[in-house]
C-alpha cells in the first residue's frame, strides 16, 4: 500500500532530510515512525501526502507513483489520505461542525449525507456535544480530537499524524492513542509519527526509526511489512 | 445522477454565499468600492443615454439633408400652388411640405415679444416657404438642384439645410467614439479594481486556501467563490451606475424638457434603453470576473 524505494530528499544540496529509505507497509497496519527532532519523521508524511516531492527514488501510495503524479491528479489522492498536521490547521473563524465538514464540501458529498458523516465522526473523537463551539473554546485535547475528525471524515484508507499527541499531558494523550488504535482495529492504516515510544506500545505496532534522515534498524519492534 | 448534480449545484451555491458573505462582512468598504466603481462606470453609461436621446430627438432623418424654399413676397396663392405641384413632379423630390405665409405668421404671433414686434409691421412679412426632402443626398446632386430652383421665377431664396446635419452627425460619430473609448478604459479600471479587491481576499483568506489543498481541494474549488465575488462586485457596480444614470436622468428631465421647448423640439429625456442597461451590467459582471481571474492567475500559484 505505500512503499518507499531508495527515497532521499534534500532541502539543500548538502542537507538531506532523508536519505536512501527504503521499505513497505501493508494496509491496515499501525506503524509508528520514531527518531529525534529533525530526524526526517514530517518529511516522510509529507512525501506520502504529496506535499513534498522525493529527489530521487520512488514513493507509492495505493499503486500511484507519487513522483510522477500531476498536479491536478494531488487533491484525489489526498482524498484518499486522513491527514493530522503537528500545528492541526483548524479554521478558527469556523465552529467545529463546519472544520469537520471540510475535506465532504470539498469533495462534494451532498449536505444531508456529509451531515451525518461529520456527526459520526465527532461522535468517534467524542465531540458531538462540541459541535457549535469554535476552536478557540477547545482544549488542547480537544482541538486535537477535532483534528482527527476532520481526517476521517471522508473515511480514509491511510491515515497519517505528525506528532498528535505534542503537548498534550499523559492522560489526554493517551486518550488520543485509543482514537488512532480505534481505527487501525477497523482496517485503516495508520502511521503516526511521534518521539513517544510507548504511545502504542500495548499495540506492538510497527517502528520505523529515523536518524538524520536514515532508517535505523529497530531492534525493538517488528519491521513493517511482516 | 440527481445527487451527483446536487452537488455539484449545492458546491456553486456554496460559492455564491461565501462570496455574497465576504461582501456583507465588511459593509463599509464594500460599499466605498462599489460606489467608486458605480461612478465610474456611469460615466460611459452616462454618455450612452445621452447620446441615445440626441440620436432620438434630433430624428431618423437629422442626417437626411433638407432644402428650404422661399417665394417671393408679391407671389400670390395660385401661383404658389402651381409652383407646388410642379415641385412635386420633379423626379429629385422625395418629399414636399408646404408652408403658408399665413401659417407662419400665426406661429411667430404666438411667441412671446415678437408679437409686438409683428403688429407694428404693416403687413405679413413671411414669404410662402416649402421644405424639400431630396431623392439624393450626395453635396452635388444638392447643390445642383438648389441652383436649378433658384432660377425659377418667383423663387426667392433656395436654402440648403444639409450642413448643420452633416455637423451633427459628425459630432455624434465622435461622441460615439468617445463612448467607447471612455467605456473600454473605465473596464479596464474595473478589472484592475477587482484585481486588487481578490488580492486581498485571497490573502486574508490564506490559511483556509491552504488547508483545502491539504484536504484535497481541486483549483477550481479553491477559485470558485472568488470568481463569484469578482463578477458580483462587477454586476452590483454596474446596478449602481444604471441607477446613477437613472438618478441623473431624472433629475435633468425638468432643464432639458425646458431647453428642447426653446428651441421648438418635442421630446423628453429617457433614461439608458433597456439593451444599452443589459450590455452595462452584463459587461461591468464579466470585467469583474476577468480581473478576479487575473487576479488569481497572479496570487494563487501552488506553492511547490
Amino acid at each position: 500500500m505505500i512503499r518507499f524505494e531508495h527515497v532521499s530528499r534534500r532541502y539543500q544540496p548538502d542537507i538531506a532530510a532523508l536519505l536512501d529509505i527504503t521499505f513497505e507497509i501493508d494496509t491496515g497496519q499501525l506503524v509508528l515512525i520514531g527518531g529525534h527532532s529533525g530526524a526526517g519523521k514530517t518529511t516522510l508524511l509529507k512525501l506520502i501526502a504529496a506535499i513534498e516531492r522525493p529527489d530521487s527514488g520512488m514513493v507509492m501510495v495505493n499503486g500511484q507513483n507519487i513522483g510522477d503524479l500531476k498536479p491536478a491528479a494531488i487533491p484525489f489522492l489526498r482524498r484518499n489520505l486522513g491527514l493530522v498536521f503537528q500545528d492541526q490547521k483548524l479554521l478558527f473563524d469556523r465552529n467545529v461542525f463546519e472544520n469537520t465538514l471540510l475535506p465532504l464540501s470539498i469533495a462534494g458529498f451532498p449536505p444531508k449525507e456529509a451531515a451525518r458523516r461529520v456527526r459520526a465522526a465527532l461522535d468517534k473523537v467524542g465531540l458531538l456535544k462540541r459541535e457549535r463551539a469554535l476552536p478557540v473554546a477547545l482544549s488542547g485535547g480537544e482541538q486535537q480530537r477535532l483534528a482527527i475528525a476532520r481526517a476521517v471524515v471522508n473515511r480514509p484508507g491511510i491515515l497519517l499524524a505528525d506528532e498528535p499527541t505534542a503537548h498534550l499531558d499523559p492522560v489526554t494523550a493517551g486518550e488520543v492513542a485509543a482514537i488512532f488504535r480505534d481505527f487501525h482495529q477497523v482496517g485503516v492504516t495508520v502511521l503516526v509519527a511521534s518521539y513517544d515510544d510507548q504511545l502504542f506500545a500495548p499495540l506492538a505496532p510497527s517502528r520505523l526509526l529515523l536518524n538524520h534522515g536514515t532508517l535505523m534498524p529497530d531492534a525493538g519492534a517488528r519491521p513493517p511489512g511482516q | 445522477m440527481i445527487e451527483a448534480i446536487n452537488a455539484r449545484f449545492s458546491q456553486h451555491a456554496k460559492a455564491m454565499g461565501w462570496a455574497l458573505r465576504r461582501l456583507v462582512v465588511a459593509p463599509l468598504p464594500t460599499l466605498l468600492s462599489l460606489l467608486a466603481i458605480s461612478i465610474t462606470l456611469a460615466l460611459p453609461a452616462g454618455g450612452q443615454m445621452l447620446l441615445g436621446n440626441v440620436l432620438r430627438i434630433a430624428g431618423n432623418d437629422s442626417v437626411t439633408p433638407q432644402i428650404s424654399l422661399f417665394l417671393a413676397l408679391d407671389t400670390d396663392r395660385r401661383t404658389a400652388e402651381l409652383i407646388g405641384a410642379r415641385l412635386k413632379n420633379l423626379p429629385s423630390v422625395r418629399e414636399l411640405r408646404y408652408v403658408p405665409r399665413s401659417e407662419t405668421l400665426k406661429r411667430f404671433q404666438a411667441r412671446e415679444g415678437l408679437a409686438e414686434v409683428l403688429a407694428v409691421l404693416p403687413d405679413n412679412p413671411f414669404p410662402d416657404a416649402f421644405v424639400i426632402t431630396p431623392r439624393e443626398d450626395g453635396t452635388a446632386a444638392l447643390e445642383q438642384l438648389r441652383d436649378e430652383l433658384g432660377r425659377w421665377p418667383k423663387v426667392e431664396l433656395v436654402q440648403l439645410d444639409s450642413d448643420w446635419a452633416r455637423r451633427l452627425d459628425a459630432l455624434l460619430r465622435l461622441g460615439r467614439t468617445g463612448v467607447s473609448v471612455l467605456g473600454v478604459l473605465l473596464g479596464l479600471g474595473l478589472v484592475a479594481t477587482t484585481f486588487t479587491t481578490i488580492r486581498l481576499q485571497v490573502l486574508t483568506q490564506r490559511t483556509e486556501i491552504e488547508v483545502s489543498r491539504l484536504l484535497g481541494a481541486t483549483d477550481a474549488f479553491i477559485r470558485r467563490p472568488f470568481h463569484y465575488f469578482g463578477a458580483l462586485l462587477g454586476l452590483l457596480s454596474g446596478f449602481g451606475a444604471w441607477l446613477i444614470v437613472l438618478a441623473v436622468t431624472l433629475a435633468l428631465r425638468g432643464p432639458v424638457a425646458e431647453l428642447t421647448g426653446l428651441y421648438g423640439i418635442a421630446g423628453t429625456l429617457r433614461p439608458l434603453a433597456v439593451n444599452d442597461s443589459l450590455i452595462l451590467i452584463g459587461f461591468s459582471a464579466a470585467m469583474g470576473w476577468l480581473g478576479a481571474a487575473l487576479s488569481l492567475l497572479r496570487h494563487l500559484r501552488e506553492p511547490s
